[in-house]
């Protein structure tokens, strides 16, 4: 149809600027390496707790909610951080309450962000009524504050894992609708979006394979926020006792069982505080390196 | 009163760079992007510096100041302004100079203005900040140059917010504020690019008046030759931050020497060849279309024919509603009253209302090749979903056709099919934009000022490509530009608009001879032209025009 002639000339008036081409593991690695010490450290502790909570059984010396001694054992000897009150080892419930309260925080996040981020596109992406509906409803749902909603609703419905989970995963789909809305309509308003209306696509595709993929920086930073506010939520809901209930092990319940010890001057029940809180700001080093990446800021300025 | 006279040669160098070298980060790597220029100029000279985008024009503008982009560093060369090495100066030192006896003036006077503050606060800020001239002085100065710069109510304009003033007036307050301190140097990056022809002309004539009366140097940046013809004393022509060539404006219009600036001359030449209406059925019909949004009216009683293997050109400057009417075509905006036919049939006023095949037969390409294809969609997946969606193609079937189409754009597939648009330039992105167009084998296409975000040969080769393709498919072309030079090279026929009303439509013989509707006429006198003397010539035989309309109004 066209000589190769019409090829060399197209290109030697509009030059193209060799591209690297470098993707997949290549470029995460690559850029693994040159990201700040924080974001290693806050990588190496998240995949030392997943591997935790991974082999749990593996690594424990007993049954989770197996009474093996006395109440209160000191730390040494055949218990290496002692008892709790109820003569269950402390090592191992810490263990379990890894896989607990990470798993269970895992499975609202992405809970929320599946509600959220595909309201929050649909918001953007449909306007008019249906924004208006989705967003109304966000509104009223985070007027009253999160967590004495959410202890409200605990008490209506009982306190079971799937229970808990759904209502902390909607509770908290308002923030990630907020976020996927706002980012999703700058996307909504380009051409390559009306050009896919005009084309005549669904409004499935125009969610998934037009806009999802152009927000998905701003929504995966935020997933590491997210998480972290979930756990501290699980947490602080299983400390006041409406979250995850005995005997599961769980690492705001084990605060609230052992709070006795803290008057005797023992510090074995902030070892489940301490294990939250290193979480928690592992998972921000790593946040923050990636919005840091995604956000194109430059360190000079 | 013009500034191509040679009367300023004599005067002394105000500015001289010398050997300049500059780095930008790519990645981890520096690479250079100007690499080693002298630019030389005299106190009152106009230096024109003229490239496609990448040349390194702008850089080496902001070079004047000493100052370089973030992600950007001068590596090496000397800068000296007025005596003053600024290489060695200290940042105290060089921010004395920045914006008092150096000021830039920016493309776009809308993204350059603070819009929470009203004009005439940020015209004093500077002079305030470092201290030269009390605020109520200031104030007074900004008011008399407002007035030099014919804005309208001079007195008060300034206690607008810059969306209260129009785009030109935008672009003149911002010049006004550039000559806020009494600058000796003037960079303007680009300062009428973002504006209509009928405005542009008043801005370079208020420019030149203002860096002639002041004696000011100025470094005047741009990538369109009519308009560095009527601004410049010198040219220097600039490609991938070398320097190609340099000489007196006169001598290098009229006798360019290297290659390159010969191509750059050429450019504009191109025209199609006439073609013939051959089906007496329109392919498109607008018929008496009025159309708003919500209740503010932008379209009244249009109507216009579009013919296979033809080409309509649409003009008229921004806000006249040519946008608008492609979106009424395409479904996008349903018309209040009238409506569009396809082929002798009438289309829904909707698009969700359209079947595939009625969306399949009008494509649209769009002006902003970056916005207009998804930057995470492989240029496979681009291309190949409207031939999926429309005509079921997949697998083996599929991949050949992408192929075909690539090769129809004159794009190499092996090379392309994989990437991504950020590893293609403008233009190529624009063929792919084409090609993503052609997939769905319509019988009219949309093109929406294809070319406008394009340099000027990258331009005139996607008008060429365009003009293959109506005569191998025989397409119908709706052409919408502001550009008159374009629709010289394209049209079979004009409909020029104004205010969402045609003002005059015909053949292009016919809209381009005389006699011409007022407005046809105004639009077609403002398209700058090569001659050196073009912008004295207009202005001259406007202001007669404009003394014997009032003699006859007396």
């Amino acid at each position: 149809m066209n000589e190769p002639a019409d090829i060399d000339q197209a290109q030697t008036a509009d030059a193209l600027p060799p591209a690297r081409r470098e993707r997949g593991w290549d470029a995460v690695w690559r850029e693994l390496k040159k990201a700040p010490w924080t974001a290693k450290l806050g990588l190496v502790l998240i995949l030392g707790y997943v591997f935790v909570a991974v082999f749990a059984p593996v690594l424990t010396p007993y049954g989770e909610s197996e009474i093996v001694g006395r109440q209160f054992e000191p730390w040494g000897g055949q218990f290496l951080l002692g008892t709790d009150n109820l003569g269950r080892d402390m090592v191992t419930r810490l263990i379990y309450g890894a896989r607990n309260t990470i798993g269970i925080a895992f499975l609202t996040t992405c809970l929320a962000f599946l509600i959220g981020g595909v309201g929050g596109i649909l918001a953007a992406v449909l306007g008019r009524w249906m924004d208006q509906l989705l967003s109304r409803v966000v509104d009223i749902l985070m007027a009253i504050p999160q967590l004495i909603f959410a202890l409200l609703l605990l008490t209506i419905f009982g306190t079971s894992i799937p229970v808990l989970i759904i209502i902390i995963a909607v509770l908290d789909s308002t923030r990630v609708f907020r976020l996927a809305r706002a980012v999703g309509a700058n996307v909504a308003v380009m051409d390559f979006v009306e050009a896919a209306r005009v084309r005549g696509e669904g409004i499935g595709w125009i969610t998934i394979r037009e806009v999802l993929p152009n927000i998905m920086a701003p929504l995966s930073a935020e997933f590491g926020l997210r998480f972290c506010f979930v756990f501290l939520t699980i947490a602080a809901l299983s400390f006041l006792g409406l979250g995850i209930q005995p005997p599961t092990a769980d690492w705001g319940s084990m605060v609230r069982d052992n709070a006795t010890l803290i008057t005797y001057g023992d510090i074995t029940p902030l070892l489940p505080a301490a294990a939250i809180a290193m979480l928690t700001i592992a998972v921000n080093f790593v946040v923050d390196w990636f919005l840091h990446k995604t956000s194109g800021l430059r360190d000079e300025y | 009163m013009s500034t191509n006279g040679k009367n300023n040669t004599g005067n002394e160098v105000l500015l001289e760079m010398r050997g300049l070298w500059i780095e930008g980060q790519v990645e981890d790597d520096w690479q250079e992007i100007v690499k080693g220029i002298d630019v030389t100029l005299r106190r009152g000279e106009v230096l024109g510096l003229i490239g496609e985008s990448g040349a390194g024009k702008s850089t080496i503008g902001l070079a004047a100041m000493a100052f370089a982009r973030p992600g950007c560093r001068i590596s090496g060369g000397t800068i000296v302004f007025d005596g003053v090495d600024l290489m060695a100066a200290s940042e105290y030192k060089k921010r004395s100079v920045r914006g008092v006896r150096i000021a830039y003036v920016a493309q776009s006077a809308a993204a350059a203005f603070n819009p929470a503050h009203q004009l005439i606060d940020q015209f004093v800020e500077s002079p305030v900040q470092h201290g030269i001239k009390s605020r109520s002085v200031a104030e007074a100065d900004a008011k008399d140059l407002y007035k030099q710069l014919l804005l309208p109510d001079p007195d008060n304009i300034g206690y607008r917010y810059p969306h209260q003033v129009s785009g030109g007036q935008l672009q003149r307050a911002m010049t006004a504020m550039a000559m806020a301190c009494q600058p000796d140097l003037i960079v303007f990056d680009e300062p009428t690019t973002a504006l209509d022809v009928t405005t542009q002309i008043e801005v370079l004539a208020t420019i030149r008046d203002i860096v002639d009366q002041f004696n000011t140097g100025a470094i005047y940046i741009t990538h369109d030759l009519a308009v560095v013809a009527q601004m410049a004393d010198r040219i220097m022509v600039l490609r991938y931050g070398e320097l190609v060539e340099e000489a007196d404006t006169r001598t290098i219009m009229s006798d360019p020497r290297a290659d390159y600036t010969k191509t750059l001359w050429a450019v504009r030449s191109f025209r199609k060849t006439a073609a013939q209406q051959q089906d007496p059925t329109p392919l498109v019909t607008v018929d008496h279309v009025t159309a708003a949004y919500g209740d503010i009216p932008v379209l009244h009683d249009i109507s216009f024919e579009i013919h296979a293997g033809l080409t309509v050109a649409v003009v008229g400057e921004s806000g006249s509603g040519k946008s608008t009417a492609a979106r009424v075509i395409t479904g996008l905006l349903p018309p209040k009253e009238g409506r569009v036919l396809f082929r002798d049939e009438e289309l829904p006023g909707n698009y969700w209302k359209r079947s595939k095949d009625q969306l399949r037969h009008a494509q649209m390409i769009y002006q902003m090749p970056d916005t207009a294809i998804n930057p995470r969609q492989r240029i496979r997946d681009i291309i190949g979903r409207p031939l999926t969606f429309y005509l079921g193609l997949r697998g083996k079937e599929l991949d050949q056709r992408i192929r075909a189409l690539l090769e129809m754009i004159e794009l190499d597939p092996s090379q392309f099919i994989e990437r991504y648009p950020a590893e293609l330039s403008g233009g190529q992105k624009q063929r792919i934009c084409i090609a993503r167009a052609l997939a769905a084998e319509p019988d009219f296409i949309i093109c929406d000022e294809v070319t406008s975000a394009l340099d000027q040969l990258v331009a005139e080769e996607i008008l060429k490509l365009l003009d293959r393709l109506q005569q191998e498919l025989n397409l119908g072309y709706m052409f919408i530009t502001h550009d008159l030079a374009t629709v010289r090279a394209i049209a079979d026929e004009v409909v020029v608009m104004l205010q969402g009303e045609i003002v005059e439509q015909g053949s292009k013989d016919e809209i381009f001879t005389p006699p011409h509707h007022e407005y046809t006429e105004l639009l077609l006198s403002s398209v700058p032209e090569m001659d050196p003397d073009w912008l004295d010539r207009v202005l001259q035989q406007r202001k007669e025009k404009d003394v014997k309309a009032s003699a006859q109004m007396s």
